[in-house]
């Protein structure tokens, strides 16, 4: 409230230099890391509600989907609800749930016959690996393409980017990912099999280097696919960010200094239309992990996208209520980064 | 331009003879800005045949309301618009418009703008957006002591407590010393300000306008000084030239200007100004606001002028103020105070068909009295 009577008062004196507001004391941005870490913990808690109500208590009888096909005693089926503690009373039940998932233990897969956490383990590294390559790639294409389209708004390079970027947007991923594997992988007409249909890695991938050139080879067409559907989003943020910029002021001021068209562009308003950009950059680092899906299904890539796949057609709840549990989890903790790199890069919020 | 003939005589190039005093710093001859079309309007004729000199160590206000081109006409002045014809002659050297040609330009004509915030990069600190033009131009050499001086000179001392900051922490007026600041840390010969003042509290106004005097007479530094404001040009021109619909109507000394216009715009321009009693009521000109794109024919002023209303029959039909059209103004300060006006009876100053001029005093009175007014 201080702050703000004193940004009211501000400009009718001209105060003596550094009697007020430092740039940066860390009491405030402490405080404001509290309340975002808290907020960050209030939605891991509904999460966690929402996990449970989906996966534990909405599916009437999961047992029965469980043994479905296979000819199962009614004794059978008791001790099966016993196993999976069905048959305690729902508040314990969500109680032991919490703890359990506090302490990293999301139960056993119906399916695989193993932990959850360790086959979520697993199957992180190839979905970052995917996810994360393909995010750089877009964030630098989207960016620059953006920074470019916007500064020469209405040019035909604008035009034919915006074209490109949004048609490719609106394209179905799993359609997109289909032609791209019947086209480049398959081989049609004159055009040879270049790139591996599925997978990660050969059968007989070699060790050393050479396995990480075949791994490589394998993140080709699934990381394209994402890139291609995903760059449009940065592409049109930085675009209209930039756009913005365009009016400012200090843009003709520094030009004025004698710098540069491009030396504008790039010292000053691609840097300051950046601000914008990254909290989407990181909402979309949220949901790389689990962002997948499609991509990692139609490819078979072994990671949490496809696992999630996996488990849907069974379904196999302890490991649905997992992954959705870690798909939720990212998204927070991103959007959590996002609030506190945002506060860096501005010296407009870093000082409130 | 058949105008621009006095101020080619005048020969402000070195060759013309040991009579000729140092050339302008800063000169426009025929100087014209079209805006293409746009949103189906035609084109807009922005600056539309000026000529204009501005003097070293002088002050000149250029006086109009928005919308008559004068702010296009000081980007043209810095370089940063580009004529449709015309020139631009730094010290006698017309300007070139090639990148190398243009950012040295830039080393000696500085441009000021009038919203100090937004002229400020809200994420360079002050050290950083002073020091952005001399790196620029490579003198990197002492550059926190030029960053300095230029802090002191604009009045930010001591300047070690505002190098860190950014704009945000500090107020308006100090943020346009900042601006200004980041003009004089290229040691330029001229500054064109556009509306230095007009978004800052009445009480920071004169300290502002205070400095810019400060710089000219201790930098030898020239100011055009771009405003809608003719208590500002009071306080600080030394000559004031009052644009209308593109074209400079008239420009002399401002004592020759403000307290006796013959003009019959700035004088409609003063009257609106407050007088003794304080009232706001200004007479407002009747007729549509000027319009770039459709330039009337004759005098450019006579859909709204007062005077050419206020005539009668036959003397209405002998000024011709609507098919008559009328010279382009010379640039040239020696000719004295001219003003494109077919009343105007250049030998006697005073408008044929006008009242006469506003007595010498009671003008000295209102336009200092319309700074004040306007806190
Ligand atoms: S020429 Fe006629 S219309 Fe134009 S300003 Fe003079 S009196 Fe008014």
């Amino acid at each position: 409230m201080s702050d703000l009577l004193d940004a009211v008062a501000l400009p009718g004196r001209e105060e003596p230099a550094g009697s007020s507001r430092p740039g940066r004391s860390p009491a405030p941005f402490l405080r404001y890391l509290a309340s975002k870490v808290a907020a960050a913990l209030v939605s891991f808690a509904v999460t966690l509600v929402i996990g449970f109500v989906l996966f534990s208590l909405m599916p009437a009888n999961p047992v029965q989907s469980l043994t479905r096909g296979r000819p199962t005693s009614a004794a059978q089926m008791e001790h099966l609800r016993h196993q999976l503690g069905l048959d305690q009373p729902v508040w314990h039940r969500f109680l032991s749930f919490v703890g359990d998932t506090l302490q990293g233990r999301l139960g056993d897969s119906w399916q695989f016959q193993q932990p959850v956490a360790s086959l979520i383990g697993e199957r992180l590294w190839p979905t970052l690996l995917l996810t994360g390559t393909a995010t750089l790639l877009s964030v630098v294409l989207g960016l620059w393409l953006g920074v470019h389209s916007g500064w020469r708004h209405g040019s035909r390079f604008d035009r034919l980017t915006s074209g490109i970027s949004l048609t490719l947007w609106s394209v179905p991923t799993f359609w997109l990912a289909m032609i791209l594997l019947v086209v480049l992988s398959t081989g049609l007409g004159p055009i040879p099999s270049l790139f591996p249909a599925g997978g990660m890695s050969d059968a007989y991938s070699p060790s050393g280097f050479g396995h990480v050139l075949d791994v490589a080879h394998h993140l080709v067409l699934p990381c394209l696919t994402m890139v291609l559907v995903v760059f449009a989003q940065y592409v049109t943020v930085m675009r209209s960010s930039v756009i913005d910029e365009l009016g400012n002021p200090y843009l003709l001021t520094a030009r004025a200094k004698g710098l540069m068209d491009s030396q504008v562009r790039n010292r000053h308003a691609a840097p300051n239309a950046l601000l914008p950009s990254v909290t989407v950059i990181f909402l979309q680092l949220g949901t790389v992990v689990g962002g997948a899906i499609t991509v990692e299904t139609v490819y078979s890539w072994p990671g949490l996208g496809f696992l999630t796949y996996q488990a849907l057609q069974v379904p196999d709840l302890p490991l649905l209520q997992g992954t959705f549990i870690v798909f939720s989890a990212s998204v927070i903790l991103m959007n959590l980064l996002a609030d506190v790199v945002y506060r860096f890069l501005d010296p407009r919020v870093r000082a409130q | 331009m058949s105008a621009s003939a006095p101020a080619s005589a005048a020969g402000p190039t070195a060759s013309a003879g040991p009579a000729e005093a140092a050339p302008a710093a800063l000169e426009v001859r025929g100087l014209t800005v079209v805006h293409p079309p746009r949103g189906g309007r035609g084109p807009a004729r922005a600056v539309d045949g000026v000529d204009l000199r501005l003097e070293q160590g002088e002050i000149l206000a250029l006086i109009g309301e928005s919308g008559c081109g004068k702010s296009t006409l000081a980007r043209a002045l810095v370089g940063l618009t580009r004529p449709t014809s015309g020139e631009v002659l730094y010290r006698g050297t017309p300007l070139r418009y090639t990148g190398s040609a243009l950012k040295a330009y830039r080393r000696h004509t500085q441009l000021v703008l009038q919203d100090p915030g937004g002229a400020l990069n809200p994420r360079q600190t002050v050290f950083d957006a002073v020091a952005e033009g001399p790196r620029l131009h490579g003198l990197k050499e002492g550059l926190e002591e030029r960053v300095r001086s230029a802090l002191s000179r604009a009045g930010l001392r001591p300047p070690e407590d505002f190098l860190a900051r950014y704009p945000h922490q500090l107020s308006g007026g100090q943020q346009q010393r900042v601006v200004i600041a980041g003009a004089l840390a290229l040691d330029p010969a001229v500054v064109v300000a556009d509306e230095p003042v007009a978004s800052l509290d009445a009480s920071v106004r004169g300290e502002i306008l205070q400095l810019v005097l400060r710089l000219r007479d201790e930098l030898g530094l020239s100011a055009l000084v771009v405003s809608h404001d003719l208590g500002l040009a009071w306080n600080i021109a030394d000559r004031v030239a009052v644009m209308y619909l593109g074209r400079i109507v008239e420009v002399g000394t401002v004592e020759d200007v403000l307290l006796r216009p013959v003009h019959p715009y700035t004088r409609a321009l003063l009257s609106v100004l407050p007088g003794p009693d304080r009232g706001r009521r200004p007479t407002v000109l009747t007729g549509e606001a000027p319009d770039p794109t459709a330039v009337p024919a004759g005098c450019r002023f006579h859909p709204r002028c007062p005077a050419w209303a206020a005539l009668d029959g036959p003397g209405r039909e002998a000024a011709g103020c609507t098919v008559r059209e009328l010279p382009v103004l010379t640039a040239d300060p020696g000719a004295g105070r001219q003003a494109a006006c077919h009343l105007v009876d250049a030998a006697a100053d005073t408008p044929a068909g006008g009242a006469g001029t506003a007595g010498a005093p009671g003008g000295a009175a209102q336009a200092p009295g319309a700074e004040d007014g306007r806190g």
